[in-house]
């Protein structure tokens, strides 16, 4: 039995090495003069569970910027709270640029809708700048009816007491949407919450449920497929992925403008210089055609040269965070 | 024959040398990674998940990503029988009967069974994967609200109905179960339910925590109270394969459990997840000693094995046939596609025959390969229960909190392994199992979510139970379940389905 001795002390080696490789991970970031940033590897702090879209964002662009700055890039996935304990934990972190948090739209309807949170998007963060915006999309199960947006529209006003609408969980992506979308058609139907946007599709596909709006990511090869119905994408120019959708604009619904922005932030005491050196990092990455391509396959893009800037990212946050309080008043999860 | 040309394709594909490489890598990974106290398929799958992220061969990051999918779950199992740390809700289904046996000097068999079981299992469902995908998807797509209320009703009244003796201490673990299971933010309005105020419980009581607790935890502090426990364990180790007999008496466990976990592993909305549960109910009043279960009944670990593995496989159908993620773990598979530029969905199939086929038929090998790398294993772990207490308690306590820290980054749910443990303790002083309770941890969810959407959507009208005939049946079975439990000549046959040992 040699071979399974020295096969099992190979494993023992590999269960013993796991965890220090994590403890590592975990104590990645050094201090120091901020004229050598950085000198130590960085950690990305990303507030969903690793394969989700934000996750996969963050991993694309965390190659590119690793090189620009020659130094590790670590993704770490904190999870819970709608993502207000990864931001929580990443504004007491030490403000030297080696805690780097990726966040949403989430970080902008947080203060809405968990009213006792213990950090301030706006004042204990910095802002590197937006990544991409992913486009959303309307869809519906394929046995419905309307083909067209106004036909939904007109449909939906029809039942309103008997459509229901998806969405994955308060707070979600798609229930903001769905929110807006609501509230474009001027009617309030009866929403249906999932744990999620798998389990939400599923119920779409198989027709338990009618329509909702979710994240091309999620929803792409379901309308390609025909397995559901699009009928509109959220954003202000078409989504080259789904080029027979016209925008919701287009489609006779002005108001539903929507996009799932995603930007990096750091704690609000990282000097100033750090904060360049980690933008033109995100500048760089963004350039990258590997970064392009892959973000194409998602059905969205880079975000333009001048959004990716601590500016426009704050801009974004500041007017995102009032509108969101308005729309969603009276939802709160506290 | 269209399906021997694919699956021809496929063993093209998963046969490749650097292919069963890193189907070999991700099996060895998974099961060292899964035998770590406290960490599951889930949290085993998504540490590793980086790892594949720099392949250029889209099909070789899906098969070692698989592989290491399935080397967790058995990796799991196996702390689940030698130690009794299940990492996810279906080993500790394993780990009732699994560990009893461990304890009487049995873990050889019982890890065996579980290989053998898994193997078996894991081969037909790969079949069943390959003939009948896309029709079983559409299938269980009808599957909605109403009808997952249906079955996790069905799921609760079984395990009830099946336990007698501590019947009502049994019903009271459930009860706590499910309501463990409502801690957390309601998903429907986003009212916060019990969690005082600390953010840590908005996402719910973890997993982890609550089976590191009261199953390790508790079982160490058992141990502590009463160290006659332990000798019996130590003294019998070098029992470590099964006989012919052994063997031939699964036969049937592992038929049903794969049979069971076939079907159920397909539905999209938690079916896993009752898999092993279902499997073990079975078993048990199929059984013409009902009363070994709980005190080290083989069935009672081969057949919940082979309907786990099984369901795993099976789960993969919803993903690569809808592209749709029936679990946590097929929600991570998902990112692993889009990473590699391919978005799972119903055109993976005919536009990716090879990564399609490639991928199931690596599936085969992944179990083959598991078992090759395991059975030799066996003998090591078993004479790991021979390390000395004073070294491995520490030991299985602070990988466990390691572990378990490293899948959030949050020592709170270092700190409920504590609280866990201590009222694990409790439980068990008091007469009372932690498997019922973990049952209605896992299903409390599933079963009020199901309840309020199936109502949403008819507009608070019950009778959508009843008229819905996928969900009548069900509910029609659950009722003659708990017609069979109160007739008191049953009653009388009825034996506990949960003992925890005396």
């Amino acid at each position: 039995m040699t071979t399974s001795g020295r096969k099992s002390r190979l494993l023992r080696l590999g269960a013993a090495l796991t965890p220090l490789c994590f403890m590592a991970a975990a104590c990645s970031g050094g201090g120091g003069d901020p004229a050598d940033f950085p000198d130590d590897n960085i950690e990305v702090i990303v507030p969903f569970s690793a394969g989700g879209p934000t996750d996969t964002v963050t991993r694309m662009i965390a190659e590119p910027m690793a090189e620009e700055l020659g130094v590790q890039v670590v993704v770490q996935n904190i999870e819970g709270a709608g993502g207000t304990v990864a931001a929580g934990e990443a504004a007491q972190a030490d403000a030297d640029g080696y805690t780097v948090l990726m966040h949403h739209i989430g970080m902008s309807t947080a203060p809405t809708l968990y009213p006792d949170l213990d950090f301030n998007p706006v004042e204990d963060f910095k802002t590197i700048g937006l990544v991409t915006e992913v486009p959303m999309t309307v869809i519906a199960r394929k046995d419905l009816e309307p083909t067209t947006l106004e036909e939904l529209t007109t449909y939906v006003t029809d039942n309103e007491d008997s459509v229901t609408l998806a969405h994955a969980g308060i707070g979600s992506a798609s229930h903001l949407c769905g929110v807006l979308l609501q509230q474009a058609m001027g009617v309030e139907v009866q929403e249906v919450p999932y744990d999620g946007t798998g389990p939400a599709i599923a119920d779409l596909v198989g027709g338990q449920v009618d329509f909702m709006c979710d994240q091309t990511t999620n929803t792409t090869t379901q309308i390609t497929s025909g397995a559901v119905k699009g009928y509109a994408v959220t954003t202000t120019e078409p989504v080259e992925s789904l080029p027979d959708l016209p925008t919701a604009a287009e489609a006779g619904l002005d108001e539903l403008e929507v996009t799932v922005w995603h930007g990096l932030y750091v704690p609000s005491d990282t000097p100033d210089e750090v904060v360049e050196k980690l933008n033109s990092a995100l500048q760089v990455a963004l350039k990258d055609q590997g970064v392009i391509d892959q973000m194409g396959d998602l059905g969205t893009a880079p975000v333009a040269e001048d959004q990716a800037t601590p500016d426009a990212l704050t801009q974004k946050l500041e007017s995102e965070i009032d509108a969101w309080s308005g729309v969603l008043s009276g939802i709160t999860a506290e | 024959m269209d399906l021997l040309d694919n699956l021809g394709l496929g063993l093209q594909t998963a046969l490749q040398w650097q292919n069963i490489l890193f189907c070999l890598i991700g099996v060895a990974l998974g099961t060292a990674v899964g035998v770590l106290p406290g960490i599951g398929p889930t949290a085993t799958v998504a540490m590793l998940l980086p790892i594949t992220f720099s392949f250029d061969e889209p099909v070789s990051a899906l098969i070692m990503l698989a592989g290491i999918y399935y080397g967790a779950q058995y990796g799991g199992s196996t702390t689940a029988i030698l130690i009794n740390l299940p990492g996810e809700s279906s080993s500790a289904v394993t780990a009732i009967d699994g560990h009893q046996m461990a304890r009487d000097g049995r873990a050889g068999h019982a890890l065996a069974v579980a290989a053998i079981g898994s193997f078996v299992a894991g081969t037909i469902a790969t079949l069943v994967l390959a003939v009948a995908a896309p029709p079983l998807a559409r299938a269980a797509l009808n599957f909605g609200p109403a009808e997952y209320f249906a079955l996790v009703v069905l799921g609760l009244i079984a395990s009830i109905t099946l336990a007698s003796g501590s019947t009502v201490k049994a019903l009271a673990m459930i009860v706590l179960g499910i309501l463990l299971g409502t801690v957390g933010q309601d998903i429907y309005t986003g009212t916060p339910r019990f969690t005082f105020g600390i953010r840590e419980l908005y996402s719910g009581i973890n997993f982890v925590s609550v089976a590191v607790g009261v199953f390790g935890v508790a079982e160490i502090l058992r141990n502590l109270h009463d160290p006659q426990r332990r000798t019996k364990m130590v003294d019998k180790v070098t029992n470590l394969w099964p006989s012919r007999e052994v063997l031939r008496s699964i036969v049937g466990p592992v038929a049903r459990g794969t049979g069971l976990g076939s079907v159920l592993g397909v539905l999209p909305g938690g079916g896993h997840v009752l898999a092993s549960y279902a499997s073990y109910a079975v078993e048990k009043r199929t059984s013409k000693h009902p009363e070994e279960f709980g005190r080290g009944a083989i069935a009672g670990v081969a057949g919940p094995e082979s309907a786990n593995n099984a369901a795993a496989q099976t789960s993969f159908i919803p993903l690569l046939t809808l592209g749709i993620p029936a679990h946590p773990v097929m929600a991570l598979m998902v990112g692993a596609f889009i990473i590699q530029g391919i978005t799972p969905g119903p055109e993976v199939m005919t536009s990716e025959p090879e990564l399609f086929w490639g991928l199931i038929a690596s599936m085969w090998v992944g179990n083959l390969l598991l078992v090759l790398l395991n059975l030799p294993l066996i003998g090591l772990w078993v004479r790991m229960l021979t390390v000395p207490y004073s070294v491995l308690f520490p030991t299985i306590v602070t990988l466990a909190c390691i572990g378990t820290y490293s899948l959030g980054q949050n020592a709170f749910h270092v700190l409920a392994i504590a609280f866990f443990g201590l009222l694990g303790f409790v439980l068990l002083r008091s007469g009372c199992e932690p498997a019922p309770l973990l049952l209605g941890f896992v299903l409390g969810p599933l079963l009020e979510e199901n309840l309020r959407r199936a109502l949403l959507i008819s507009k608070g009208d019950p009778s959508v139970f009843l008229t819905r005939p996928i969900s009548a049946t069900l509910l029609a079975l659950a009722a003659l379940a708990l017609l069979l439990a109160v007739l008191p000549t049953i009653r009388r046959k009825r034996e506990t389905v949960f003992v925890e040992g005396e």
